[in-house]
């Protein structure tokens, strides 16, 4: 690849033919088997799916201004938490990262002309959508008052919602994310361009990869949770429901070995991003590259041994609890070794502060508080106190908004040009990425203090003391929602009017930024050789063209 | 900090203090490891900032005893977190022995609390400074749990068990009871208070004349007519109820069990489950016909006849019973 002059002003690509302009309509979008294709579909649905999250959320923020709730009624309430948790986490988090930015960049990044099974790839949006459509219907419906967690008997006995269909949008989901787990499984094992050893991939697969893992193993057992609530909903089939001869601790133990390695599914993927953002602003290879690595690899492994420590207080035995409190703070060291290892590759790096790279400093700092409260929740005694109090909620919007979203959000914002072929306003984003940062410790940061003082979750109304600190989060949630509309607006912009951005507008390194943008639908003009290691800012093959000023 | 003193909770119980040094310290260890982390990326990212657009900076790969040490560190630091956290669970985890039992009913959405000396209360517990109470606690439908976040204690609810909840007040006054698990519609209006009151105010409180004051183990001793039991277990052809909590029970096919609350209680809804050797099993089962509380009571009523204190292997250790 040459190098252009400044002169030569890189070209969107009308003068060629990439897999954005390779053909029109609406039916060649709907039967495409291209992965970059699929991963527009996919950001398109997940970002409604997140509108829909974040305005039951801003209802909730709202009701919570006042200790009697000021919008809705309890019912409306519990209907509207249920929705955010279900829609955030099986139709926002989950996705977000693996199927948009996985799905386009796994054959990018390894040199591959899509994935390993296409067709298979295009089913799992159908699935995804059809488990959508039905989770919708269920609100439409009337709604589901369960909470994300479906804990029974509630669930099967006591309510009168849609339990049953909202059951089983989760359980179609799950299929979903098996079918596109595996799918990146083969495609990482077998699809690598030549040369490319595994310890030279980018730390990004690695992530996408240990969490494609975790889908395969964890959502079958979700999917006949589900499946054993409906049987017990519809038939009185007696599993869980001491009435009927069930326990209901057996649906916490399945519930939960699904639950916890599904949130390292949210956040591993993230993290992946945060080591390509952290190594392209800084021009640095990855400090500790082979420990970031495996460290994926041990909380993926782990993430399956530390359930127990949602059921503390659930009347779980005490050594079940000692075992699990171990294995929890076990969990938490492979998170503070990547954590210290970003940290250390901005040392004596060139760090430039683009909009994709305030997003990763953003995820740094509010990981680390969100992992560091997780220490509190996995230590027995203190866990007794903060157990379901908006202590958890903070902490884990810490992790999933603060960590995941970031993450998801700065790597959009990083590959934006690559998807498009044009830059947004980086002024704009850097606005954008502050605004959130800002209304998003005004969120959770004072539930942290409300959880201190005991407010329970889950709660429509609430004793008067804790109104000053919920009107506190709820302004910084009007904030938080600016934050999140400013990008839906200058990104749609950019389509349009965005200047080129040229093959490699940061000058990174990586086999996505060696060929055009938007690239062909082929990917690459010549199956590239691999010769060099991830993040080789050294070695002067910079191989990049100079990209229009932003 | 002061700032945020008013913030935390009053400190109501014996554990409250300890509990909270741990709190603290994990406090510090979390605000000392952000700011590390903050002053460290802006330290670096200031420092290190791009000076010019083709800067390729000196590449670093890695060190090993930068890796060791915060791979270690963070172990060493969590361990210490880990075990001081299961040495105050463990010694949180038993009552003393001489805990007073009360009897916590939940149901969609209201806390049913009773003394053993009879008063019954709804959403508000009365209880006496500097005595170490137990809570027995079952739920009636769906999982609930029983948060006092001034005691720093709480406890799932569940339907078809006994779990148990322990604590000694240190402070008289109203604190707030929550239910921590979420149970449907009014989840959020299934709190009350817990009433600490002095000894005397607590005495006075009990021998008040509004409510009825017929103990537990009365109330029991009635049902235990009422519902015939006495017809067997009176006349010999089931196994006698005195002295029999908390002993080591026998039953067919060589298990040996204690004589507990939650035996007794599956013993009246499914006692076909547990036969005692040498008894036929001709007891029917009273599922649907008695409630909850109603078994707390036949439950108090065979604990007044435990006689012999010390019984072999009692968990929990039997109750002392009303003075």
């Amino acid at each position: 690849m040459g190098t252009a002059s400044a002169t030569l002003q890189p070209q969107v690509g009308e003068d060629r033919i990439h897999y954005l302009n390779t053909s029109y309509g609406i039916k060649s979008w709907l039967l495409t088997t291209d992965h970059k294709r699929i991963a527009w579909l996919y950001l398109i649905t997940t970002s409604f799916f997140f509108v829909v999250g974040g305005v039951s959320a801003a209802m909730m923020r709202l009701n919570l201004i006042s200790p009697q709730g000021a919008l809705v009624e309890p019912d409306t309430y519990n209907k509207l938490f249920t929705i955010h948790g279900l829609v955030m986490i099986f139709f926002f988090l989950a996705p977000a990262v693996p199927t948009v930015l996985g799905n386009f960049l796994i054959p990018l990044m390894i040199g591959a002309r899509d994935v390993a099974f296409p067709r298979l790839n295009l089913l799992s949006w159908y699935i995804f959508v059809g488990a959508g459509a039905l989770l919708l219907y269920s609100v439409a419906a009337g709604g589901v008052d369960t909470g994300w967690t479906f804990y029974t008997p509630l669930s099967t006995t006591y309510l009168n919602s849609h339990v049953v269909s909202a059951a089983l949008a989760v359980f179609i989901s799950g299929f979903s994310s098996i079918l596109t787990g595996l799918n990146f499984i083969v495609t990482i094992h077998k699809m690598r361009a030549p040369g490319l050893t595994w310890f030279r991939l980018p730390l990004f697969i690695w992530a996408m990869y240990a969490s494609s893992i975790i889908f395969v193993l964890a959502m079958p057992v979700i999917a006949i949770t589900m499946v054993l609530l409906v049987l017990e909903r519809l038939f009185h089939v007696g599993i869980f429901d001491p009435a009927l001869g069930g326990d209901p601790i057996l649906f916490e133990h399945l519930f939960w070995f699904f639950g916890h390695p599904e949130v390292y599914i949210l956040i591993l993927p993230s993290m992946g991003v945060i080591s390509e953002l952290v190594a392209a602003f800084s021009r640095r290879r990855v400090f500790g590259y082979a420990f970031v690595a495996f460290s994926s690899f041990s909380i993926a492994i782990i993430s399956f041994l530390v359930w127990g420590h949602h059921m503390f207080v659930s009347g779980e035995s005490l050594y079940s609890g000692i075992f699990f409190s171990a294995m929890s703070m076990l969990v938490a060291v492979p998170s503070a070794v990547k954590v210290f290892n970003w940290t250390a590759t901005l040392y004596k790096g060139s760090v430039s502060y683009q909009a994709p790279m305030l997003y990763a400093l953003g995820f740094i700092g509010l990981f680390t508080i969100g992992g560091l409260t997780g220490i509190f929740l996995a230590t027995l005694a203190l866990d007794q106190t903060l157990h379901d109090t908006y202590f958890v909620i903070a902490h884990f919007h810490y992790v999933m908004v603060g960590g995941a979203i970031m993450g998801y959000t700065g790597g959009l914002h990083y590959w934006w040009p690559k998807m498009t072929g044009r830059m947004y306003s980086d002024y704009w984003a850097r606005l954008a990425a502050l605004i959130i940062f800002v209304g998003f410790n005004l969120t959770f940061g004072p539930q942290f203090i409300l959880g201190f003082l005991g407010m329970p979750r889950r709660y429509a109304t609430y004793p008067p003391n804790f109104q000053i600190l919920n009107v506190m989060s709820s302004a910084g949630a009007s904030i938080l929602a600016i934050g999140y509309l400013l990008p839906l607006i200058y990104l749609t912009y950019s389509l349009k009017y965005g200047p080129a951005a040229g093959p490699n507008p940061w000058k990174a390194k990586g086999l996505e930024w060696e060929t055009p943008s938007p690239p062909p639908t082929h990917n690459f003009e010549h199956t590239p050789i691999v010769t060099e290691e991830a993040y080789a800012y050294g070695s002067g093959n910079t191989g990049a063209v100079t990209p229009s000023a932003s | 900090m002061a700032l945020l003193l008013p913030y935390f909770l009053k400190e109501a119980s014996s554990m409250a203090p300890d509990l909270d040094r741990l709190m603290w310290f994990e406090i510090g260890i979390s605000v000392f490891f952000t700011a590390l982390i903050f002053v460290l990326l802006f330290y670096f990212a200031i420092k290190y900032r791009r000076r010019s657009e083709d800067e390729i900076p000196p590449q670093i790969d890695g060190s090993l005893p930068f890796e060791i040490g915060w791979t270690v560190i963070p172990a060493i630091i969590m361990a210490v977190m880990f075990v001081w956290g299961v040495e105050l669970f463990i010694r949180n985890a038993r009552p003393p022995g001489d805990a007073v039992h009360v009897y916590v009913v939940g149901k969609q959405w209201m806390w049913k609390l009773q003394h053993p000396e009879g008063p019954r209360e709804i959403n508000t517990l009365h209880i006496p400074v500097g005595e170490p109470i137990e809570l027995i606690m079952t739920s009636e439908d769906v999982i609930h749990d029983f948060s006092v976040p001034a005691f720093r204690v709480k406890m799932d609810v569940l339907p078809d068990r006994y779990t148990t909840l322990w604590f000694k007040a240190t402070k008289t006054g109203e604190f707030h009871l929550y239910c921590d698990q979420y149970c449907g519609t009014l989840h959020s209006k299934m709190r009350g208070f817990v009433d600490v009151m002095s000894r005397d105010a607590y005495a006075q409180w009990l021998s008040g004349g509004m409510h009825h004051t017929e103990s537990m183990a009365a109330s029991g001793a009635k049902l235990y007519e009422q519902y015939g039991c006495i017809t067997c277990h009176g006349t010999g052809k089931a196994p006698p109820f005195v002295g029999l909590y908390g002993s080591s029970v026998r039953l067919e096919g060589g298990q040996t069990v204690t004589a507990d609350d939650a035996y007794i209680r599956q013993s009246i809804l499914d006692p076909s489950s547990q036969i005692v050797l040498g008894y036929k099993p001709i007891m029917p089962t009273f599922q649907g016909q008695i409630s909850e509380d109603q078994i707390l009571e036949v439950i108090a009523y065979i604990k007044s006849l435990a006689g012999t204190p010390g019984a072999q292997g009692a968990l929990p250790a039997p109750a002392k019973e009303t003075k």
